[in-house]
């Protein structure tokens, strides 16, 4: 193990079993992610895409193979010092938090004893809250905030730990197009400062545009590359179990559903006993 | 001036300073602990565990055993035990504190029904009694509200991290385990020592009702614990009052009070949103954009 490690990797599963109550949602995952990698993890509804990122936090019993962070091995009693950002429906918006508490919170073990946070973390905080641009929003109710302002809340609350790194569960999620790209964007800034990013996703053609590499699961890994290499109708075939279009142009990958083509006829003959 | 006479009057007797003093103290400690009981959906919990101790103590009393060891004990046992069955799947969480909680209750009024003696103080431990309150309870309350404002103090941000996100303060470092440990000891001492004024069945009223007037007031967790207390402290002083002037039970006259508050908060925000917003909404927060849109809709 710790040869392996040596070799230089910052996440590496072997063989690993993991999941909930005695059953597995993954099974035999193969995966080494080196120091400064940007991947993205995309995978039908069900896949484990959320359990592997629970497995590398220590969150999940693995129940065969090998779990290593930085070259130590992640259990949940040896859980691993990384930034983590939750799926936003896990939150409960109605708590009575503002955003400068919530950012703190990821300070809350290093902070010291007394209930107030120390000088140098409020200067941090700031530091962060200027650069992701939602420091005006400080003592605001987490509530108040557009759904992108919160996800870099929460973004500032795992970077105040300065961990080398981040792992975020569909940050994308219920954002609109032009936040998206925002914080993808500024994800990939993180990544160029050398934080290892690996992130879960359903948006395919977000993930073919910015990131070098992705991994395709579905209950195991299905294929692992780079996505103008791994998006093939196969391959997606295999881990949606359903058909979409792959469209290469002009260097960029584009997938699409598979349409559905219905000509007149077949629409008079679904609706006309109805109208009938 | 003969109502402020009337006011000092139940001075004159120590059964209504021990009581006054234990109710305000009692009050301010339900506040505060009730807070992390509302932010954490775990009102039931506070409900079921008053119920089970009650079981403890009737059975610390039919042993022998004093009454704070019993309760303390079997508190604490039932409080790890629905703390536990919390986290099977298998049955509803609501489902298996119930069964927990009412068996124990009834294994206290099985024995109660068996022992007359204990009998005459059956209607007090249910409802509360101003009678009731010695100088060594009132030492139990001051220790568990003491260590309760220890706990907070000390280990504030764990467990306002805990308390907002379960899943990922774990993954922070947060010792979620020993801080779930503390908080039900804490909510069984709680739980313990305001027993004998607020009566079995009425602690989770105290525990949920200044909280969530609190919570309707403010959006800030800190000034939600103090508010919460002060409220909780407020209510019982003036709700023994009551209870020694109209001759009801304590418990009874403190958590009427509380909702006569709730009540009144509740019209208050709803009014003044009114005024504010133009529609009367029940609440504190802002409106998100799609709110606010839709009031010019």
């Amino acid at each position: 193990m710790t040869q392996q490690n040596s070799q230089g990797y910052i996440v590496r599963l072997a063989g690993l079993s993991a999941g909930y109550e005695g059953k597995p949602v993954v099974s035999d995952v193969n995966m080494a992610i080196r120091p400064g990698e940007f991947v993205g993890i995309v995978g039908p509804s069900g896949s484990g895409k959320t359990t592997l990122m629970k497995v590398i936090l220590g969150s999940v019993a693995v129940y065969d193979g090998a779990a290593e962070v930085e070259g130590r091995a992640v259990s949940l009693r040896h859980r691993p010092s990384v930034g983590y950002v939750p799926q936003l429906e896990t939150i409960d918006w109605n708590f009575p938090v503002s955003v400068e508490e919530v950012v703190m919170m990821g300070r809350s073990m290093q902070s010291g004893i007394w209930p107030w946070p120390r000088k140098e973390d409020k200067a941090e905080m700031t530091r962060l809250l200027e650069r992701l641009g939602i420091a005006q929003f400080r003592r605001q109710h987490i509530r108040n905030l557009s759904g992108g302002q919160q996800q870099r809340v929460f973004l500032a609350r795992a970077l105040i730990r300065n961990p080398r790194l981040l792992i975020l569960d569909e940050p994308t999620s219920g954002v609109d197009i032009k936040t998206r790209d925002d914080i993808l964007h500024l994800l990939v800034e993180l990544n160029r400062e050398g934080v290892t990013v690996i992130l879960s996703t359903h948006e395919l053609n977000a993930v073919a545009a910015h990131l070098p590499r992705v991994i395709c699961i579905n209950r195991g890994i299905v294929a692992d590359g780079r996505p103008s290499e791994i998006f093939t109708t196969e391959v997606l075939r295999e881990t949606y179990g359903g058909d979409m279009v792959v469209v290469k142009q002009d260097g960029m990958t584009l997938v699409a559903d598979s349409p559905h083509f219905f000509d007149d006829a077949h629409s008079h003959a679904e609706t006309a006993p109805v109208n009938g | 001036m003969i109502f402020l006479v009337n006011l000092r009057e139940p001075f004159e007797f120590e059964f209504f300073r021990h009581a006054l003093l234990g109710a305000t103290m009692v009050g301010a400690l339900t506040g505060l602990v009730g807070v992390f009981v509302v932010l954490r959906r775990m009102s039931y919990i506070g409900h079921g565990m008053s119920h089970s101790i009650f079981g403890g103590a009737v059975v610390g009393y039919v042993a022998g055993i004093n009454f704070y060891v019993a309760a303390g004990v079997w508190g604490f046992l039932s409080a790890l035990l629905i703390n536990q069955t919390t986290r099977k799947r298998q049955i509803g969480a609501d489902a298996a504190i119930g069964i927990i909680t009412t068996a124990s209750f009834a294994l206290g009024v099985a024995l109660i029904s068996r022992a007359s003696s204990v009998t005459r103080n059956f209607d007090a431990a249910l409802f509360g009694n101003l009678l009731g309150v010695s100088t060594s309870d009132l030492w139990v309350i001051a220790g568990v509200l003491a260590f309760t404002l220890a706990v907070v103090f000390f280990f504030y941000k764990q467990i306002l991290f805990l308390t907002f996100d379960s899943e990922v303060a774990p993954v922070y470092g947060v010792p979620a385990g020993w801080i779930d440990t503390i908080f039900s000891l804490v909510l069984a001492a709680t739980i313990i020592a305001s027993i004998r004024i607020m009566g079995v069945t009425l602690i989770a009223a105290s525990l949920v009702i200044p909280p969530v007037i609190a919570r309707l007031l403010t959006d800030r967790f800190a000034v939600m614990l103090v508010v919460s207390s002060a409220l909780g402290a407020v209510i019982a002083f003036v709700g023994m009052f009551i209870s020694y002037y109209f001759d009801v039970a304590s418990g009874a006259s403190i958590v009427l009070l509380a909702a006569a508050i709730f009540a009144l908060t509740i019209g208050y925000v709803t009014i003044r949103n009114w005024i504010r917003f133009g529609r009367p909404i029940a609440g504190t927060r802002k409106l998100t954009s799609a709110e606010s849109q839709a009031l010019f809709d």
